[in-house]
This record gives C-alpha cells, sequence and structure tokens, in this order.
C-alpha cells in the first residue's frame, strides 16, 4: 500500500494555474510559464514543510484533528506572519467554481452588515472547563455505568447474534483474569465447556446475575406500576444505561408477551406502558436490537391495529396509543429496515391489506392508517391519498346515514381528522394552487371540502414557518413523541381527537403521563385501576385465537397477518394460550405446567368477580410472589423452552 | 534551599550565567556551551558575536575556533575582531587550529546542535569530517555554499546509482541467511544517502526515478522519514531540511558482526563499487563485533531511530541508579506515629514495622550516587511533615499484583472543546492542574479543602504574626474556590508540573518560555526564557528547586528555580524533545524525542550516559520505576518499550495499545505499569514479570544483543476503554489508587 502511495507524495505539485491565479491576485500579471513550474514546486516544498511541523503541534496538543492553529504555530516556527483570522465554521470553507474552462476554489468572504452583527443577541457563553470523576474500574473491574462506554459494543452484539461461531466475548477473553466476582463462578464454567465443546455452535448463557435479576424485577415492576415517578425513572435507566444488553432477551419477552395478554384483557394503560418501555429500548444507544425485532414488531404493530385495545371504545382513548404506536413503528423501520429484511416494505403490505379490506373495524382502520401515515409523505403519497374519496364515502356513509352504533361514529370521526391531518400537509406541498372547494371536492369527494380548508391553512403555517426561518436565531428541537392520554369527561358527545402534546426535549427524558380525570365509578372501573402482569415462559410461537397478531419468529416472507379477536365479552379476563394442541383457559392453572406459566395479577379494585385469580389475596404479596417466581424460574425456563 | 549555594555545582553555574548573560545582552538567540559540558561544541549562530569567558582547554579552544571560521565565512569582520581579542587568540593560531578542530572534529560523536533550526543549516561545522575538505573546496566555486553539504560534490555518474544499489540489493539477497539481515541494515541509509547524493548534484528526475524505484523496499518504520525526503527534490530546499541535516550532522550507526562485514568489505573491492564504498566511509559508523550475527528480530527490536543504533561504548557508562538514602526524621516520625495510634487505638502494633523501615532506608545501596553527588535543598519542617504523611500513608497502600488490581478513578474534563493539552496531579493527589490550549493553567482541588490564596500586604500587616494559627490567618477566606485560573502564557501550554511540596507549579507553553507559579498567591513569580521555540515538556525533580525542559530547539535545559538561566544544556538529540522525565534520585533526567531515541543525561557533568534506541516514532512518554532501575517508554507507535538502565538493554517491548501512549506510570511500588494512550484505553501491565523473565547473562549484557520475548498478552493485566476520552495523565496515590486524566472528545 505503501509503494503505491510513494510515488504519489514524490510527485505531488499544486498546479501551475494556481500560481498564476495567486499571481493575479496580488497584481503580478502575465507570470511566465517557467516561474510558475519554478514557483509551484517551491510553494509546494514549503507547504510541505509548514504541514509537517503543524503536525507535531497536533500531536503534542493531543489531539487527532488538525487545526489552523496549528498551522498558525508552525508557520511562527518559521518566523513566517500567520494567518490572522482566518477561522470559519465550516470544516472545509472553500467553494468551488467553474467556467470558461477554469475550475476555482475560493474561500468566500461574504460581506457582513454591522447592522446585523449589534442586533444579534450575543450567543450563549460556552460552558466553562469542569472535572468530573468517576470509576473506570473497580479492582479490575470495569463498571457498567453510562460514564464507562458499554462493556459490549453494539458490534460486538451484532458479531454475537450473527455469526456465534465467531464471537469471543471480551470481558470473558481479554480479561480473564478480571472477571468480576458477579458473574464468577458460572461464567468460567460455562466458558471452559464452550472451550471443549468448541467445533458445536455454543450454548448462549442467559444466566443472570444476582444484581442483574434484582435490578431486572425492579424495572419491569416500576415500568408497569402505578407510579408515575418510578416508571419515568426506570425508563430513563433503560434508555440510557450501557450494561443491559445481557437482560435485552427477558425485556423482549417481557413486552411481546406483555402485550399479547393484555390486549386481551383489553387493558390499555399497560399496553401504554409496554409501548413506553419499547421506545426506551430503542433510545437506547448500545443495545443491538435486531435480534429481538420478531418479538417487537408484532407486538407493536398489534398496539397499532387491535380492533380493541380498552375496555370501553367508547369513551377510552386508545386512539393515542395507536398514534404512539405507529410512530414507534415508523421509527422501527426507519432505523433497521434494510434490503435484507424489508421491514417496511412487508409493514407497509399489512397495512395496506386491511386499508383495502372492506370489513375492516373503523378501530383497525384508524390504526393502519395511521401507521402508513407515520411512514412518512411518499406513503403517503402513494397509498393513502388514492384511497380519499372511497374513505370518504365511507365516512359518510356512518355520519349522514342511520345511526347503526355510536362506536363506529367514534371510529368516523376519529379517522376522518387522522386523514386531514395528514392529508393536508402532504397535499399543501404538492397540489398546485389555487385550493378550489369544488375541485377538491371532484377530486377527493366527501372529504373535500374539509381538506381545501385544512389545506389552506397548512399553507399559511407553511408561509410563517420560512418567515421564521430567516431570522438568526435557530432553535431545533428535536421532536420525541410523547403520549398524554385524556379520557373524555362527557360521556353522551364523541371523545376528544386524540390530545397529543409535544414537549420540547430535555435532557431528561419527557415524562408521559396517564391523566385520568372522570373519578373511578364503581360500576365501571376504569382500567388503571386493574393491572395484569403476565409471564409466559414459552418463547414458541403460540397462536392463540385472542392473540391478535402473530409474525412468524422465523421472519420469512409471509406477511403479517392481521386476525380480529374473537372474544366476544370484553370484560372477561381471559388468557387463552394454545401450546402443543393444548389450551389453557383460565389463568393460574397454567402455572403448574413446567413449560408454562402464567401469573394474573389484579389489583383490589379490579373487577375481581370476573377475574379468577382469586387465589392472590392480596395486592403488594402478589406482585412480590410473581416477581419472584418469575425469577426463580426464568433462568432455566427460558433455556428448556427451545424446543 | 540556600545550602545549595555552597555546593560545587555553584563556579559553574557563574560561569553559565556569565556567557547567557551576554548572549541575551545581544538579543539574540545563542546558545552556548557551558565549560562543564563536555559534550562536543556547540557552535553559536548568533550574527552578533558571542563571546566566551571560559578558561582555556582544548574543547573550547576548538569551539571557539569554529566559531570564527564560521564568522569569517560569512564576513563578519567586526564580530571576528571583537572576539578575537576577547578570547585572546592571535591571528595565525586560526588556521593551525582550523586544522586541529577538523581532526578532533572526525572524533567528535554527537553533532552539537544550535539552537536555531532556520540557521542549523550553517552551524553543523562541528563534526562532520567535511569540516576539513570545506576550506579548499569552498574557496574555488561555492564560497557560500553550506560545509556540510559539499560533501556530496563528489561527481558520479547518476545514472548508475540504481545499478549501485540494485547490485548490493542481489549481493545481500545472495549471501547466507545468517548475514542477510545484518547486511539488510545497509540499505536504508544507503539509499537515503546517494538520493540525497543525486539531488545535491541537481539530477533531479534521477533522483525520483531512483526513490520510486527503491523507496517501496524500506522498512515500514521510516516511512515518516522517506516522506519527508520524497518532498525533497530540489539542491536548494536541502539548506534548510532538519531531517537531511540529521543525516548528515551524525552518522549513521550500524551494528554488524565481523563477519558480515568481511563479506561485505570483499564484495564491493570485488566489484571496485567506489560510490558505495565512499558512502559507508564518510557517513555511516559501522560498529562491529565479534561473535554471532544478529538475527532479523533482534535488529529490527534495536533499529528505528533517526541515526541508527546506539554505539555499544555509548551505554558503558556507569550510572549510579540505586535511589538516595531517606532523611532520618524519627522523632517526629514517633510523635506523630503515637498520636494517630492512639486514636486508632491500636498503639502497639506499627512499631516494629517503622523501625524495619528505618533499618532498611539506612542501607546504602551500592548503586546509589553519593548523597551530596548532586547537592538537593534542604528539608523544610513542612517538608518533613509531608514525609511522615506520607510513610503513614504507605502503610495503608494496597499491595498491588496481577491478583489484585488497582482501582481506577477518572477525572474527565468536561467542555474543554479539544483544548487540554496537559495534566498533572500533585504526589500526594489533592490537586489537578490543567494546561490548555487557550494559554491558559487551570488548578483545581479534588478535596474538599478549597483552594485559597494569601491576603493582601495590605492586610498581612494587620495579622497578629504571634498567633499560633497564624498560618491560617494569612489566608484569604474570600477567594477560597473549587478552582484557580493562572493567565500568563501566550501559546499553547503543553507541560505543567507541580513541584513536589506543593508551593509551586511549572509550566512549559508553545511561547518559548517556563513560568513559576506560586500556588499561595496564584501568581506568576518567574518567567523561565531561553528555549526560543515551543517548550514541549518540563518535569520538576523529585525533592525540588531543579528542573529540567525541553523542546523544539533540540535541547533540554537543567534550571534551579533561584536562576533564571538554566545550569545546564543536554544536547545531542537529533530532533525535537518531546519528553523529559527526572530519575527518582535526582542525578539523572531522561529525555525522549521526536528522533525516536531516548537518552539519560548524568546532571553532575551534562554527559550522555545512556542512548536507547529501538522506538519507531516520536516518544511521548517515560516513566521511571520507584526503584530506580528501569525506565519505561511510549511513543507515537503505541508500543511501550522497558530498558534496563544499569545494564543499558532493552529488556520488553509491551505492545497492544492502538495510538499513542501519551501517560505511563508505575505503581508506588513498581508491581504494575499503568499506560495511558490516545486509543481511549488504560491498560495496566505486570512489570515484576517483565522485569523477571529476562536473564540477562553476560553475553548479553556485553554484547547488547538482547531477544525479546513475545509476552505481551500475558503481560497485560487489564484494558480498560474510556467512552472516548484520551488518556492523557496517569498517576498513583500514595496508597496505589490509580488516578486518570483526560478531556472528553464527543
Amino acid at each position: 500500500m505503501a509503494d503505491e502511495r510513494r510515488p504519489k507524495q514524490c510527485s505531488l505539485v499544486l498546479p501551475t494555474e494556481s500560481m498564476k491565479v495567486m499571481a493575479e491576485s496580488v497584481g503580478v500579471g502575465q507570470l511566465q510559464e517557467e516561474c510558475c513550474v519554478a514557483l509551484s514546486e517551491e510553494v509546494s516544498y514549503r507547504i510541505k514543510e509548514i504541514a509537517q511541523d503543524a503536525l507535531k503541534f497536533m500531536h503534542h496538543g493531543k489531539r487527532r484533528k488538525l487545526t489552523t492553529n496549528d498551522i498558525d504555530h508552525a508557520l511562527k516556527l518559521k518566523n513566517v506572519e500567520p494567518l490572522y483570522g482566518f477561522q470559519s465554521q465550516e470544516f472545509i470553507p472553500f467553494r468551488f467554481a467553474s467556467g470558461g474552462g477554469r475550475e476555482l476554489h475560493f474561500y468566500e468572504e461574504k460581506e457582513v452588515d454591522l447592522s446585523d452583527i449589534i442586533n444579534t443577541p450575543l450567543p450563549r457563553v460556552p460552558l466553562d472547563v469542569s472535572l468530573k470523576a468517576h470509576w473506570l474500574s473497580i479492582e479490575g473491574v470495569q463498571p457498567a455505568i453510562p460514564e464507562n462506554p458499554p462493556p459490549v459494543s453494539k458490534e460486538q452484539q451484532k458479531v454475537e447474534s450473527t455469526e456465534p461461531l465467531k464471537a469471543v466475548k471480551p470481558g470473558q477473553e481479554e480479561e480473564g483474569p478480571v472477571q468480576g466476582k458477579g458473574q464468577g463462578v458460572t461464567s468460567a464454567e460455562s466458558k471452559g465447556k464452550e472451550k471443549s465443546i468448541s467445533r458445536l455452535k455454543p450454548r448462549s448463557t442467559h444466566e443472570l446475575s444476582v444484581e442483574q435479576q434484582l435490578y431486572y424485577k425492579e424495572i419491569t415492576e416500576a415500568c408497569v406500576g402505578s407510579c408515575e415517578a418510578k416508571r419515568a425513572e426506570a425508563l430513563q435507566s433503560i434508555a440510557t444505561d450501557p450494561g443491559l444488553y445481557q437482560m435485552l432477551p427477558r425485556f423482549s419477552t417481557f413486552i411481546s408477551e406483555g402485550v399479547r395478554v393484555n390486549v386481551v384483557q383489553n387493558n390499555l394503560a399497560l399496553l401504554i406502558y409496554l409501548m413506553r418501555m419499547v421506545k426506551a429500548l430503542m433510545d437506547n444507544p448500545t443495545l443491538y436490537l435486531e435480534k429481538y425485532l420478531h418479538e417487537l414488531i408484532p407486538a407493536v404493530v398489534t398496539c397499532i391495529v387491535s380492533k380493541q385495545l380498552c375496555l370501553r371504545p367508547d369513551m377510552d382513548n386508545h386512539w393515542a396509543l395507536r398514534d404512539f404506536a405507529a410512530r414507534l413503528m415508523a421509527q422501527i423501520c426507519k432505523t433497521f429496515s434494510t434490503t435484507n429484511n424489508n421491514i417496511q416494505s412487508r409493514i407497509t403490505k399489512t397495512f395496506t391489506k386491511s386499508l383495502l379490506d372492506d370489513k375492516t373495524q373503523w378501530t383497525t382502520r384508524y390504526g393502519s392508517i395511521a401507521g402508513l401515515a407515520e411512514l412518512g409523505p411518499d406513503v403517503i403519497k402513494t397509498l393513502i391519498l388514492p384511497r380519499l374519496s372511497i374513505e370518504g364515502a365511507r365516512i359518510k356513509a356512518v355520519v349522514e346515514g342511520p345511526v347503526i352504533s355510536n362506536i363506529d361514529k367514534i371510529g368516523a370521526d376519529h379517522v376522518q381528522s387522522l386523514l386531514l391531518k395528514h392529508c393536508a400537509s402532504v397535499i399543501a406541498k404538492t397540489r398546485p394552487l389555487p385550493d378550489n372547494v369544488d375541485q377538491y371536492r371532484a377530486d377527493y369527494g366527501y372529504l373535500g371540502s374539509m381538506l381545501c380548508s385544512h389545506v389552506v391553512k397548512a399553507r399559511a403555517q407553511a408561509a410563517l414557518q420560512a418567515q421564521q426561518v430567516n431570522r438568526t436565531t435557530l432553535t431545533i428541537t428535536q421532536p420525541r413523541p410523547t403520549l398524554t392520554l385524556s379520557q373524555g369527561v362527557s360521556t353522551g358527545s364523541g371523545p376528544r381527537t386524540p390530545n397529543i402534546i409535544k414537549v420540547p426535549s430535555s435532557l431528561t427524558l419527557p415524562v408521559q403521563t396517564l391523566v385520568s380525570t372522570r373519578p373511578v365509578t364503581p360500576a365501571q372501573p376504569s382500567p388503571p385501576a386493574t393491572k395484569y402482569i403476565v409471564m409466559s415462559t414459552s418463547t414458541a410461537a403460540a397462536t392463540s385465537p385472542q392473540v391478535v397478531i402473530s409474525l412468524t419468529s422465523s421472519r420469512s416472507s409471509s406477511p403479517i397477518t392481521s386476525t380480529a379477536p374473537s372474544s366476544t365479552s370484553t370484560l372477561q379476563p381471559l388468557v387463552k394460550v394454545e401450546h402443543t394442541g393444548q389450551s389453557v383457559t383460565t389463568p393460574g392453572a397454567g402455572g403448574s405446567r413446567t413449560l408454562q406459566k402464567y401469573i394474573v395479577v389484579s389489583l383490589p379494585s379490579a373487577v375481581s368477580s370476573e377475574v379468577k385469580a382469586s387465589s392472590l389475596s392480596s395486592p403488594s404479596t402478589a406482585v412480590d410472589s410473581t416477581v419472584k417466581a418469575d425469577r426463580t424460574e426464568l433462568p432455566g425456563a427460558s433455556t428448556h423452552s427451545s424446543h | 534551599m540556600a545550602a545549595v549555594q555552597d555546593a560545587p555545582v555553584e563556579a559553574d553555574n557563574e560561569k553559565e550565567i556569565k556567557t547567557e548573560t551576554l548572549n541575551d545582552a545581544a538579543g539574540n538567540h545563542a546558545s552556548a556551551a557551558g565549560g562543564v559540558i563536555p559534550s562536543p561544541p556547540v557552535a553559536s549562530t548568533s550574527s552578533s558575536g558571542p563571546a566566551k569567558a571560559g578558561g582555556p582547554g582544548s574543547e573550547e579552544q576548538q569551539t571557539l575556533m569554529a566559531v570564527l571560521q564560521f564568522l569569517k565565512k560569512n564576513n563578519f569582520v567586526g564580530a571576528v575582531d571583537v572576539l578575537r581579542r576577547e578570547a585572546g587568540i592571535l591571528e595565525d593560531s586560526d588556521e593551525s587550529q582550523g586544522q586541529e578542530l577538523a581532526a578532533s572534529a572526525l572524533g567528535g560523536a554527537e553533532a552539537g546542535d544550535a539552537t536555531c533550526t532556520l540557521s542549523r543549516a550553517s552551524s553543523c561545522t562541528t563534526s562532520t569530517p567535511a569540516v576539513a575538505a570545506a576550506p579548499a573546496k569552498g574557496g574555488e566555486d561555492q564560497p557560500d555554499v553550506n560545509v556540510v553539504l559539499s560533501a556530496y560534490s563528489q561527481q558520479g555518474d547518476p545514472a548508475l546509482y540504481q545499478g549501485y544499489y540494485s547490485g548490493l540489493k542481489k549481493f545481500v539477497e545472495s549471501v547466507l541467511d545468517c548475514h542477510r539481515a545484518e547486511l539488510s541494515q545497509l540499505f536504508y541509509p544507503l539509499f537515503v544517502h546517494m538520493y540525497l547524493e543525486l539531488v545535491y548534484n541537481n539530477h533531479e528526475t534521477e533522483a525520483k526515478a531512483f526513490f520510486e524505484k527503491f523507496s517501496g523496499d524500506q522498512e515500514c518504520y521510516y516511512q515518516d522519514d522517506l516522506r519527508v525526503l520524497s518532498g525533497l527534490t530540489k539542491k536548494e530546499h536541502m539548506k534548510g531540511n532538519e531531517t537531511l541535516l540529521d543525516f548528515r550532522t551524525s552518522k549513521f550507526v550500524l551494528r554488524i558482526s565481523r563477519d558480515s562485514y568481511q563479506l561485505l568489505k570483499r564484495h564491493l573491492q570485488e566489484r571496485q563499487n567506489n560510490q558505495i564504498w565512499n558512502i559507508i566511509q564518510e557517513h555511516l559508523y559501522i560498529d562491529i563485533f565479534d561473535g554471532m550475527p544478529r538475527s532479523k528480530s533482534q535488529i529490527d527490536s534495536m533499529s528505528g531511530s533517526l541515526a541508527g543504533e546506539a554505539k555499544r561504548e555509548a551505554n558503558k557508562a556507569k550510572v549510579f541508579y540505586g535511589l538516595l538514602k531517606e532523611p532520618e526524621i524519627d522523632v517526629p516520625l514517633d510523635d506523630e506515629d503515637e498520636e494517630g495510634e492512639n486514636e486508632e487505638g491500636k498503639p502497639k502494633k506499627k512499631k516494629p514495622k517503622k523501625d524495619s523501615m528505618g533499618s532498611k532506608s539506612k542501607k546504602q545501596d551500592p548503586n546509589a550516587p553519593q548523597q551530596n553527588r548532586i547537592p538537593l535543598p534542604e528539608l523544610k519542617d513542612s517538608d518533613k511533615l509531608d514525609k511522615i504523611m506520607y510513610m503513614k500513608e504507605a502503610t495503608k497502600r494496597i499491595r498491588l499484583g496481577p491478583e489484585s488490581l488497582p482501582s481506577i478513578c477518572f477525572y474527565t474534563f468536561l467542555n474543554a472543546y479539544q483544548g487540554l493539552t496537559a495534566v498533572d496531579f500533585t504526589d500526594d493527589s489533592s490537586l489537578i492542574a490543567g494546561g490548555f490550549a487557550d494559554s491558559t493553567v487551570r488548578v483545581w482541588s479534588v478535596t474538599p479543602k478549597k483552594l485559597r490564596s494569601v491576603k493582601s500586604a495590605a492586610d498581612l500587616n494587620l495579622i497578629d504574626k504571634e498567633s499560633d494559627d497564624v498560618l491560617e490567618r494569612i489566608m484569604d477566606e474570600k477567594s477560597a474556590s473549587e478552582s484557580k485560573i493562572l493567565y500568563g502564557h501566550s501559546g499553547p501550554v503543553y507541560g505543567v508540573s507541580f513541584s513536589p511540596d506543593r508551593n509551586y507549579l511549572l509550566s512549559c507553553s508553545e511561547d518559548g518560555t517556563v513560568r513559576l507559579w506560586s500556588l499561595q498567591t496564584f501568581t506568576c513569580l518567574v518567567g523561565y526564557k531561553g528555549h526560543n521555540y515551543p517548550v514541549w515538556d518540563t518535569q520538576f525533580s523529585p525533592y525540588g528547586y531543579y528542573f529540567i525542559s525541553g523542546g523544539h530547539d533540540r535541547v533540554a535545559r537543567l534550571w534551579a528555580t533561584d536562576h533564571y538561566q538554566p545550569l545546564r544544556m543536554f544536547a545531542g538529540h537529533l530532533a525535537d524533545i518531546t519528553c523529559t522525565q527526572f530519575h527518582p534520585n535526582s542525578n539523572y533526567v531522561a529525555t525522549g524525542s521526536a528522533d525516536r531515541t531516548v537518552r539519560l543525561w548524568d546532571i553532575l557533568n551534562g554527559n550522555c550516559v545512556r542512548i536507547f534506541t529501538g522506538h519507531k516514532g516520536p516518544i511521548h512518554s517515560l516513566a521511571f520505576s520507584p526503584n530506580g532501575k528501569y525506565l519505561a517508554s511510549g511513543a507515537t507507535d503505541g508500543r511501550v518499550l522497558l530498558w534496563d538502565i544499569g545494564h543499558g538493554l532493552m529488556i520488553g517491548e509491551l505492545k497492544g495499545h492502538t495510538d499513542t501512549v501519551y501517560s505511563l506510570k508505575f505503581s508506588r511500588d513498581g508491581e504494575i505499569l499503568a499506560s495511558g494512550s490516545m486509543d481511549n484505553t488504560v491498560r495496566l501491565w505486570d512489570s515484576i514479570k517483565a522485569f523477571d523473565d529476562i536473564e540477562t547473562d553476560d553475553f548479553t549484557a556485553a554484547t547488547g544483543h538482547i531477544h525479546l520475548p513475545e509476552n505481551s498478552q500475558e503481560l497485560l493485566l487489564g484494558t480498560y476503554m474510556t467512552k472516548s476520552t484520551p488518556v492523557i495523565h496517569l498517576h498513583f496515590t500514595r496508597r496505589n489508587l490509580l488516578l486518570a486524566a483526560g478531556a472528553y472528545n464527543p
């Protein structure tokens, strides 16, 4: 490699045209060709010399980047006046121009209006240097704290998941004697075993240390518990902690099983909590999630398109959950979709299919539209806009036709506002002016007139924003989807539109609150009061009639199918999981089996008459026992069940 | 500290000061070789003509003659007259002495370098045999030409150069395997000299062709130098080029066994290959030894420096690497200890331990220098108190080893914006100093005790000086803060160092000065001027008072805090001095350089007593083992090398880092070597094992042919990644907790 480079180094000389241009810039015209050649050689040599000296300053400055200051110091070393004021915001401040057969790179110096400078507010004073101490290592073991890099990097996790034979855990190989006492004996043993059967695919070890088990227990409890502050903390921990990769399979199973059961239970609050966990996991930069998408995506898609997510569809705001999950789905597609796994196209296909189906319920329709809309304006343009008139007709039929059911009406309302919201901005960008109501009606049918007014509004807003951009100050807010769920105050009239408040991101994670404004009446217990935590240790693809979405875990090309839940009595907390042909109908009964375990915890105000988990006497002990059982049985269970 | 004034060094100091003062008065950069430095004469380039106050003595005479010659050549008639008058040299003696000088210069071992890079071109008169040829040739056709370069003026047919070189290549490839590795060493120096000859004689195209054809054959670690060479295609460029001049002013040293050498000689004589023979004669120094030819790996481990390997004689001098006897401060120790023990409630236990420690220190180490070889400052009461604290802490020290690794506490500098350039901790780990690219030095207190400065003079007058807590009263409570900023430098600060008593802080900077700051008043006390170019590193002596500095001018200087002129100047490196370190007994200093060598200098007489070659990149960190026997050095190539000072041998190579090693530190007992690097890792190495594994029998000690075991992986005890934070400094607390520091670079 060096051989190829060196001749280049030898012959690299500035072009003579540059010399001419430079000479002209200082007022020397008509430079002879020989002069140019001589000059360019001399100048190139000097530049190389200065660059070499500048490198010295970079090394002593303990940096990897050469700065203009280094060049200045090198010039000073040679007794040459440094270049004053050569500072630039950009990395390479040169502009390129060509014309008349000449190509030029020049340094653009804009004329600056003094009044502009005076009038702009002073920039924020940069933060002062400060000192922070942390433990890089404690008696040879590096603690997994945010200040330290993740113990296993993302690349490492990827290698482990894709090529398990090659994977070498750095913690075990390189720092063998340094290994922590926490993992001490077990990991050493398993290592020895792995070595002896090194030709076989090594069994992936899933033992968690005692600390990790405690942590897992605390985190999962807090995430689905009732204390919002605790939950915020737990989610923050999931989103930032670098040492979670070992627990990732557990979290993934927790979420997918949780969704599977709580959809059946129509437990809206818990579904929201679980989605927020997904979000937190995605926010964690140290986790390699690809391996667990087959569990997470069905869970998320379920929360988008499930026919029913809450106990009282006419009142509870499950729309917000669908929106949130749709945004999550979009994020997943953006981050993980590759040409190999085709996540985005498969998801799009699924949504489109349910959208095209005439028999689709309003809720599912809403979900699939939301899911598609979040994927971006292009998707809206190609998949939703052409269907506007059909959907419009369908909405019209419900709104203006004979009243069949209140629920349908609400659903149609929501779909309508959703369509208006997403389509208006896209139309505003693509459709030429003017906005003629009749024209719109002709193009989009029933929704045309409303769409027209929305588009006008969107255009006005865009113009306003464009104005603001021209100002000197620029605030960048990172949009983070946050979810505020509010239950309608009035019961009679249609529920409000989903109330989504965007909070500008700050250092701490935005706290998502579930606001329950309506007093809880004993006759109709509201969802937050009931809490189910369901753990299933069966990782095999157990398909049940109640499970709404099933994505084949082998990631085959088969499309995701959404099946409508068939349970009729929505208040029945029925857990039905088919496993190897047998069906377990009642919760608790399954606990006796070795392969499957269901624990349903119900809090006191729950509809205890229906829930048959009456064996659990008090809520606090219930929670404890749950987790204990879980903790003791999980490690072994996960390895057993993979048959 | 006053006691030092009576020391034997005193006389030397005065001499130094006189010459320096004169030079400074002339307002010119000058380097003067003191009479006390028997290292080769240093030519001064100051145009105003520095005068020499030193006495007679053949060496000085020669220096003077060199200066005179130079001045004459440049037509500084006035300066010549003045110098001659002051030195009392007769005009006729000039010529005769000139010959003498040339003759002696032939024997001169190293080039003394002048301070100024630009003028260095004309100042290299000192060491090459070319000097002899200069007057004759220079007089005829090139009155102003560089004497150095004129050696190249001998003409050979440029077209034949490629033939010569490939002929030699063929020959080397054809010899027996055991000789091939040794003879391959010739390629690089020959290649460079032949290329330079071509360039010097204006055969630009041939030179380029030659370079292209053969540059690929050279060892990869010469890449940096080759890059410099590749840019150099014109005779005019040669004048100011440092790398080239390094090559010219110093003979490239090769170590070859007698058999191999005979082979080579016979071959060249058979072929009548005078061109190559001439180069070997004039520009190379072949150190012939009897015995087995060395293997490729043996050669590779030692080569890489700018001027080849060190000669064997260069590392023969006796080095007193033992530690000094600790002063006896038993009485206060007893009091303190008993107090402490009473508090702790276990009164009897520690007595015998302390006694044993005392008796150990009383035994005189045979390798230790005399206690007063270098005059050291007397201990003050506060120093004694500190010593007692040190002893107490030392008893609580954790014994480290492969089984019990140290905990590492990392101090991250946040919001430094890539500006952190140097860090130092005090010995008791109570303060951190950071040097920054924005010319500031910042001091932090890491203990809850805040930094306070002394009250102003007016306020101090009001204090009751008889009171017991007068030391407390003089401090200004209002000024208490966690950190202080010291302003004064006018360029990036590249080195900081605390004095052992924590009263002073040194900093060196791009602006060419070393500054001494008071940590009582947080003001600058002295600016030491002498280096006219960036000063890359500075370091306090472990006993205080003295400090060393080194920088771009390739000269390391030894200073005392109360002298504004250097006491010693250590010249000999062929490129920038990048790092400096005091030996624990304060009798020696080690300097690392961009010429890829480490040198050890004797403070007493200014001699270079060790030259360590083997690094393949500029050296950026040095550390002595606490017992003074070993030295570790880290370089840009990411390797850490271990050296036995007594034998002058390389004894270990630690591979693992992937970027520049910026910091090295031995644990307090020397069991663990910690290294911190630009690659964002801290690594711990088993130094005991590294030192034990080498068995230095008489043969290896005599010839220096070490065989390094490839055991870096076994010696590596731990690797700790930081989060994009290069590790700039490491420090073991008195209890063996490892502190590391660096700036977060997102």
